[in-house]
Formats: structure tokens, sequence, C-alpha cells
């Protein structure tokens, strides 16, 4: 609420992460990631769409922090840089894995107030801020059910609420949706569209259908495996709002098969 | 942030079709005596095959009429539990607090171990091995020598039962201080999370469920050690624990004494273990999948 709305989503906007010739090989000598390119703009929903070891998660890791790269640089373009000209890393971000990865001895309010409590917000505020982060994702009621009470779409939509509860600025996603059934899969596609278009943080969202990546992103990047690297950079010039009327429309099945084409490609590259 | 909701579409809420099911309904079971009806075979089995088994050892006893110096029957024993309750239940008493002392001593220590170890893998290299060693090394072997270097005969009763009850704690609490969710910690690495913070809020709770199974057997070991250090010792006068009373008895060959003291050790024994698992549930029962029924 306290950051400035990226605008009309057509506006051109700035980038927020540019990700330099990176690569990324680790201690067992694999490639994961080999001279990546990527401008990643405030306020867009990007999808990295790829077959299973093509370094689309290895990326996220880089962007979050939670691992370098072995090579290039990945620059915060509007961030305060230091006098070597290194931009100092986005912590304003939120992160939401495959598992929900909820403490299980901690009630839903408790798993969503951590990150509050962790940067040295008073309990009580937290709270109070994360109840309406649940109610945000339609979990009023649920505050002090435990993780272990709560269904697989349910849990999932607890570790959402956990990564936008510090309104950050960038939402990574690894695979969120991909253990779910395809009914709660969708709802909760239609739920974090909603919360995407009330915020307007960045999103980037790892997945390995094609039909998921074209409903949510504005952009698709498609990518290879071994060692991964970017194939294509499609636009998906679909307007929103999309619901299921946009599942069903002419335009998602070409972009549909557009994307499938590239993603073939990619896979026998 | 905009306040543009998606037309036609209305605030979010949970229903789509899995994830409906509401708050989880518990059905509530029917009461016997205020126990679930469920308990009740899991109590009346047992005490069924303790009967029958204390009947068969009665008739054995005076149908082929042993002497009570070599078996006595359990309604001699119970007699003399009875009859000897004040010998007995003061010694039970120095028992008790020389097994409880141990075990608190050994739930502090082992536990800061386990945490200075975690916070320092060199640390932990560097005593780990000596603290197998004290594990391995049987206790009777080294009671002596304890008794001998500290003098006052309590003292080294609780170190011996110290050193007993220890390990369990110490081991169970490093894997479980190590047994957190690599994801959870990518997130407290994302978030900035101090040690401090990684330790409150993920380490230690994530720790809980597998120092109450070492507590489980630290409990038990406790008392082993306590009384075995006190055969060693055999120590007499009145501030002599269970133990001696069993030697003493032994020597005046009073065997339903001796057998009254077993029975009142076993049953300290057992009730151990019962706090120790009722304490283990109250903590556990909301969320870890061991205290958790299933569902049938």
């Amino acid at each position: 609420m306290d950051k400035p709305a990226a605008g009309t989503q057509n506006a051109p906007a700035a980038t927020l992460i540019s990700l330099q010739c990176i690569s990324k090989q680790f201690a067992n000598g694999t490639l994961a990631v080999r001279n990546v390119d990527l401008d990643l703009r405030q306020g867009e929903f990007v999808s990295l769409l790829g077959p299973s070891g093509c370094g689309k998660s290895t990326l996220l890791r880089m962007i979050s922090g939670l691992s370098q790269p072995s090579a290039g640089e990945i620059d915060w373009p509007l961030n305060p840089h230091d006098s070597a000209g290194h931009a100092e890393r986005d912590r304003d971000l939120g992160f939401v894995f495959q598992d929900p990865t909820l403490m299980p001895w901690s009630r839903a309010i408790g798993n969503v107030a951590m990150p509050l409590i962790l940067k040295g917000m008073r309990k009580a505020e937290a709270y109070e801020r994360s109840a309406e982060m649940l109610e945000l994702v339609g979990l009023k009621g649920f505050e002090k059910s435990f993780p272990r009470e709560l269904s697989g779409g349910m849990k999932m939509r607890v570790s959402i609420a956990r990564a936008l509860v510090t309104k950050p600025r960038i939402l990574l996603m690894d695979e969120p949706f991909a253990a779910l059934d395809e009914i709660t899969r969708h709802r909760l596609n239609d739920d974090l569209l909603d919360l995407w278009w009330k915020s307007r943080f960045t999103a980037v969202f790892v997945t390995h259908s094609v039909f998921e990546s074209v409903y949510l992103s504005q952009r698709i990047v498609v990518m290879a495996a071994r060692p991964g690297r970017v194939m294509a950079d499609l636009d998906v010039s679909a307007p929103y709002p999309r619901s299921e009327t946009f599942r069903t429309s002419p335009l998602y099945a070409d972009l549909c098969r557009l994307a499938s084409e590239k993603l073939k490609e990619a896979i026998h590259a | 942030m905009s306040d543009a909701t998606l037309p036609g579409r209305t605030m979010i809420t949970a229903t789509d079709g899995t994830d409906a099911g509401a708050m989880p309904v518990f059905a509530e079971e029917r009461r016997i005596l205020g126990l679930p009806a469920s308990t009740w075979p899991n109590i009346l089995a047992p005490l069924a095959m303790g009967v029958l088994f204390l009947s068969a050892w009665e008739l054995t006893v005076r149908f082929r009429e042993i002497p009570h110096y070599i078996l006595p029957g359990p309604i001699l024993i119970a007699k003399t539990l009875v009859a000897d309750w004040g010998t007995l239940s003061t010694s039970l008493w120095v028992t008790l607090r020389i097994t409880f002392a141990a075990l608190i001593a050994a739930v502090t220590v082992g536990v800061a171990l386990a945490i200075i170890f975690t916070q320092s893998r060199w640390l932990e290299k560097s005593l780990l091995p000596y603290a197998i060693i004290l594990q391995v090394t049987p206790v009777v072997s080294i009671a002596p020598l304890i008794i001998i270097w500290v003098g006052d005969v309590n003292l080294s009763l609780l170190i011996c039962a110290w050193i007993v009850a220890f390990f369990p704690i110490l081991s169970s609490t490093i894997i479980g201080l190590n047994s957190v969710d690599h994801n959870l910690l990518n997130l407290f690495q994302i978030y900035g999370a101090n040690r401090w913070q990684g330790l409150r809020y993920l380490r230690i709770p994530a720790a809980l469920p597998f120092f109450l199974s070492g507590l489980k057997i630290a409990g038990g070991l406790a008392l082993i050690g306590a009384v075995v250090a006190e055969y060693v010792a055999g120590s007499g006068g009145n501030a002599s624990g269970l133990a001696y009373r069993i030697l003493e008895a032994s020597y005046q060959l009073r065997i339903p004494r001796m057998f009254a003291a077993l029975v009142m050790i076993s049953l300290t024994g057992i009730a151990i273990f019962l706090v120790t698992s009722y304490i283990s549930h109250l903590l556990l029962r909301r969320w870890h999948e061991s205290a958790i029924k299933r569902e049938t």
C-alpha cells in the first residue's frame, strides 16, 4: 500500500531485476544455468516455463539471495549502488515453495506472522496484520488452525499469505501449485491473479505447466535444460482481468499452442 | 496499491471443492468412567494378564510349599510392603530424590550442550566423542572411582545417575535441532533471521519431539543409574535408598522384603514413564504426528 502503483498494466515499467549473463555451476560440476540474460520489470507477472532441470528454480534461488551465481551479475537498477557499482539486493521479497513449508507447531496466524516477527515487529501488531492477510487469501476463521488441520490448498493459501504479509515488491513462486489437484489449482490461480491485480507486486512464477503460465502471466520465459538457458521470451497479449471465459477462448488456445511449440523446441534443443 | 478489484469477482473465499471442508470435525467418543471407550481394552488386557500371572504364582507357591525365603507369594509380598512401609517409603524418597535431581541435571546439561554443539560444528566434533565414551563405559565400572573421588555418597550417586541419563537427551536433542525443514531454514535466511531467532522460532520447536523421546528414555535410565550406583556404594544408615534395602534384605535372607523393595522400584519406573509420556502427549498433541490418532 505504501509503494507506488505500477500504473496501468501496459505502461512501460522500470526494470526491477536485471540478470546479466548469469551462470551457475554446482559443486559437483553440473552446469545448472548458462549465460542467462533477463530483465524483470516492476509489477509484471512473469512465468519461467521449462522442463525439469532447466534451472528455473536455481534462478529463483539466486534472485532471492539463497545462492550466488558462479558468473555474471544480478543488478537491481532501482536500488542504491555502492562505489563498486554493485546494487543492494532487494530484501523486500516473498518466497513460496512447492510445498507449503509451514511450521507444524505454529497456528496459521503464527506462520503468517513469522516474517514480521523476524523483522522485529511487536507480536500484537504482527498478528493483527496477519489476520488481515489471512482474510485476504480467504482463510478468515482459520487463524487458530494448525497446518495439519488444513487441506493442501488451504496450506498453500497460508504460505501465500505469509509471503505477502510483508507487502513485498517481489513475489517468487517455485511451482507452488504443482502438488494440488486441478480444481484447487484453478481457484488458486484466480485468487493469485486477484491478489496481484490489487497489490501489483512483481511476480516470478516457476512452472512446468503451459496452461498455467499462459493463464497467469503477461510474459513467459521458456527455458531449456542441460544446461539451463533461455530459449524464448513470449508476450501474452491477453488483457486482464482473466477468468474462466479466458480459459475457453480461442486466444487462450492459440497462446497455449504457441507456448507449447516453444517448449517442445526447448525440450529438443 | 490500487484498490481495483477484478470486475465480476467478489472477495476471495476458500470455497474450492477440495478446500471447502471447513473445520475438521472430531466426533466425540463415548466415555466409560471418564475414559474413552476405545482405551479400556488397552487397560483391561494387561490387567487381566497380570491377575492371571499373580494367581498362578500364588497357587504354585502354596501347592508346592515353596519356602518364603526362596520364593514368597504375591500376597506375602504385599503384606510385607504394608508392614515395612515406614522403612521402605523413607528409602523410596531417597532414591526418588537422587533420580529426579539426576534427571534435571541431565536435561539441563544435555539440552545446553546440544544447543552449543549445533551452534559450533567445531565444538561438537571435539567434544561429542568424549560424551560417547562416557556413555558406553558401564556405570558400574566407574561408580567406585566416582565414590572415592567425590567423597559425599549422595553427590556421587547423583553423578552416576546423571552420566547414564544425560546421553539420550544430548543425542536426541542434537538430532532434533538439526532436523528442521531445509526450506524453512531458507525462508528464515531470506528474512534475514539471526541465530537466536533461528534457534528460538525454528530449531527448538522442531527439536521438541526428539527431546521428549530422549526424556522418556532418560527418565528410566536415571532410576537405573541411581539404583546401580547405590548397589556399588552399599551405604547403610537411615538415609539409604531402595537398592540398599534390597542388599540388606538379601544379607538377612528377608526375601519378601527384597521383593517388596523390588516392586517399589518397578512401580517407580512405571510412574516415571507414564509421567514423561503424558508430558510428551500434552506438548505434542496438537501438531506432531506421533501424538495424533490416525483416522479410521
